[in-house]
Parts: structure tokens; C-alpha cells; sequence
């Protein structure tokens, strides 16, 4: 005989509550993190690289480089003067979730530090769905990509506390009509931090690590 | 590709309520989606085929009901479906809408023998 169980449970229930953990652990050790979202080649590592270059020392930084292969952004962010920097390797997976940061967690003494940059798979899907119990989310836009998507990635731009633009400089040489972007993003995003800049001129990366380091007090 | 850790996670829910139920065999899974939910159906379809091999969920079978997306205005209140091309408020064109539907990703109940 056939009988109907109840459940309504959320698909994702196993991963937020992980990421609740991890967000205990990163807050009890006096740490601010953020987890970096981009599509491929919107320039997360470049904007970590200048941030770091910036704080010039300021604030002690670990970051946490999720990609499928290889340990090029980590390398990437040793160099640049973080003070820790772990590579996670997800072996084919698009995103970064709760029980990957946690084991990455493992291998950092948080007392170490006073800000930790998660930096997440390059995608503009996948990441979105998964907590990983970071205190702010970040996404880096790039203007190349165009200015269609927060119209065709709503999750991705609904859920953030701060969006970077970067590669202002290309504004002459691309169609980007910043005021449909921006209609885009505050649609679903009323208010949200927006840090129009450039990585390679440096233009406007003052603003974006002001508010890291007013953040990280 | 984040379908496969996802059908797992279906799965494991899906076992431990039946294994509360006392149950044998699980028939049919009953899973809410919403349009705006970044999953693929065919893909947790194609998963579940491999993973729930030899569990007691072997030859359940997956139901979808999928929930259409709805915003709604926070300045005029009014309900509306987004479209490609825009997202603004089509009664008052304002920006600034909360996601009233459409994000739900949930297994709402399971059929047991």
C-alpha cells in the first residue's frame, strides 16, 4: 500500500547549515570574509591582486581560491602579498559550496587574520545557489561581458552585497549602456554597493577598498 | 554540473524519511521548482538514475512541479511576471521589486510502499 510522507524540506539544507558553521567559525575568530563571484575572466583575481597591493599591509589576508584545476590564483594572491593562500581545487565542480569552505578552514588559523577573500569558481549560475557562510557576497561585472547581465543572471545579482564593475576603461571601445545595467541590478538590488573601476588603470579601487577595510574594523 | 551534489542531497532526504516511515520502497518523489531556480530537471533526472541504484528509491520516479516566478512592485505593489528584456514594474516602471515566487527548490513529499 502506498502512503504520501510529508517532507517540505529545502534540497539545500545540508549545505546552509554548514555554511552557518563556518560563518560561527570565521566570526569567532574576529575575522571579516567576503566570497568573490564572477563569471570567468571578469577579473576576480586582478581585483584581489590590487586590493591586496592597496591595503599595503593595512589588514592581515588569507584568501581561498576555488577553481576546478591548478593553483594559478593562489599563486596569484601569495604573491601579491597575502599572508595566506589556499587553493581548492573542486575537481570539476562549478562552484564552491559550505563543505568545501570548511575544509579549506581547516587548514587556516583564522586568529591569524582580520580578513579572509573567498574566491569563488569562475560562473555566474552555479555560485548563487550556495551559502558558503561568508559575511558579504561580492560579484565583479565586467563591462566586455555586456550590459544584459543582470536581466539573464537575477539570481546571481539579486543575492549580493556589493558589485564591482570592472573594466571601466573599455567603456569607449564596448557597447555597455551603464543605465540599462544599472535599471538591471536595481530592479532586484535596490541599493546595493556598486564600485564602478578599473584593475589595470586603477581607477576607482580606492572606493571598493575603503569599504573592504571600513568592513573589516 | 551542481545537479549531481544536489540530486545526492535529494536522495539523502529522501532515505531518511522513509527509514522514519518504516518504509520499503520509495515510489514517487514530489520536488517543487521554481522557474527562477538554477536547476535542470533532465539533469537530476539523468543523476538520480545513477546514484539511487540499489537504494530502496531505485525505480522512484521524479515529479516536477514547477512554480512560476512572480516580483512584486515595491512602489505600486503591483504582481508581475518578469520578462527576458526587462525587469522593471510594467504598471509604474519603478525599480525595486522583491522575488515573491519562484525560488523554491524543495522536496515536498515522497510516496512509500
Amino acid at each position: 500500500m502506498t502512503q504520501r510522507v510529508s517532507i517540505v524540506e529545502n534540497i539545500l539544507n545540508a549545505n546552509d547549515r554548514l555554511a552557518e558553521e563556518n560563518r560561527t567559525r570565521i566570526q569567532s575568530a574576529g575575522v571579516f570574509s567576503i566570497n568573490i563571484m564572477a563569471s570567468p575572466g571578469a577579473g576576480k583575481t586582478s581585483l584581489i591582486e590590487q586590493t591586496l597591493s592597496r591595503l599595503n599591509g593595512k589588514l592581515r589576508v588569507a584568501t581561498i581560491d576555488g577553481d576546478i584545476a591548478t593553483s594559478i590564483d593562489a599563486d596569484r594572491a601569495a604573491a601579491a602579498g597575502a599572508q595566506a593562500a589556499i587553493q581548492i581545487n573542486t575537481g570539476g565542480d562549478c562552484h564552491l559550496d559550505a563543505v568545501m569552505l570548511h575544509g579549506a578552514l581547516e587548514q587556516l588559523d583564522l586568529t591569524l587574520f582580520d580578513l579572509l577573500i573567498v574566491e569563488n569558481v569562475g560562473n555566474l549560475v552555479c555560485p548563487a545557489s550556495f551559502k558558503l557562510g561568508t559575511h558579504k557576497s561580492v560579484l565583479v561585472a565586467s563591462v566586455p561581458e555586456g550590459d544584459d547581465k543582470p536581466y539573464k543572471y537575477p539570481g546571481m545579482y539579486r543575492g549580493v552585497d556589493a558589485l564591482v564593475i570592472n573594466k571601466i576603461d573599455l567603456l569607449p571601445y564596448v557597447t555597455f549602456r551603464m543605465d540599462y545595467f544599472e535599471r538591471g541590478v536595481q530592479v532586484l538590488n535596490p541599493g546595493v554597493s556598486t564600485f564602478p573601476l578599473s584593475c589595470r588603470t586603477g581607477e576607482g579601487l580606492d572606493a571598493w577598498v575603503d569599504w573592504l577595510t571600513d568592513n573589516a574594523k | 554540473m551542481h545537479e549531481l551534489p544536489i540530486t545526492e542531497s535529494l536522495l539523502k532526504i529522501a532515505l531518511q524519511h522513509a527509514e522514519k516511515a518504516n518504509a520499503r520502497r520509495i515510489t514517487d518523489l514530489h520536488i517543487v521548482m521554481g522557474e527562477l531556480a538554477t536547476m535542470v530537471d533532465d539533469s537530476i533526472q539523468f543523476y538520480w538514475e545513477i546514484i539511487a541504484k540499489d537504494t530502496i528509491a531505485e525505480k522512484a520516479i521524479l515529479h516536477f512541479r514547477r512554480v512560476p516566478a512572480e516580483l512584486q512592485c515595491m512602489t505600486c505593489f503591483e504582481k508581475y511576471h518578469p520578462t527576458d528584456k526587462e525587469l522593471v514594474c510594467p504598471n509604474c516602471h519603478s525599480v525595486g521589486a522583491k522575488i515573491i515566487k519562484g525560488e523554491e527548490f524543495s522536496l515536498d513529499a515522497i510516496d512509500v510502499e
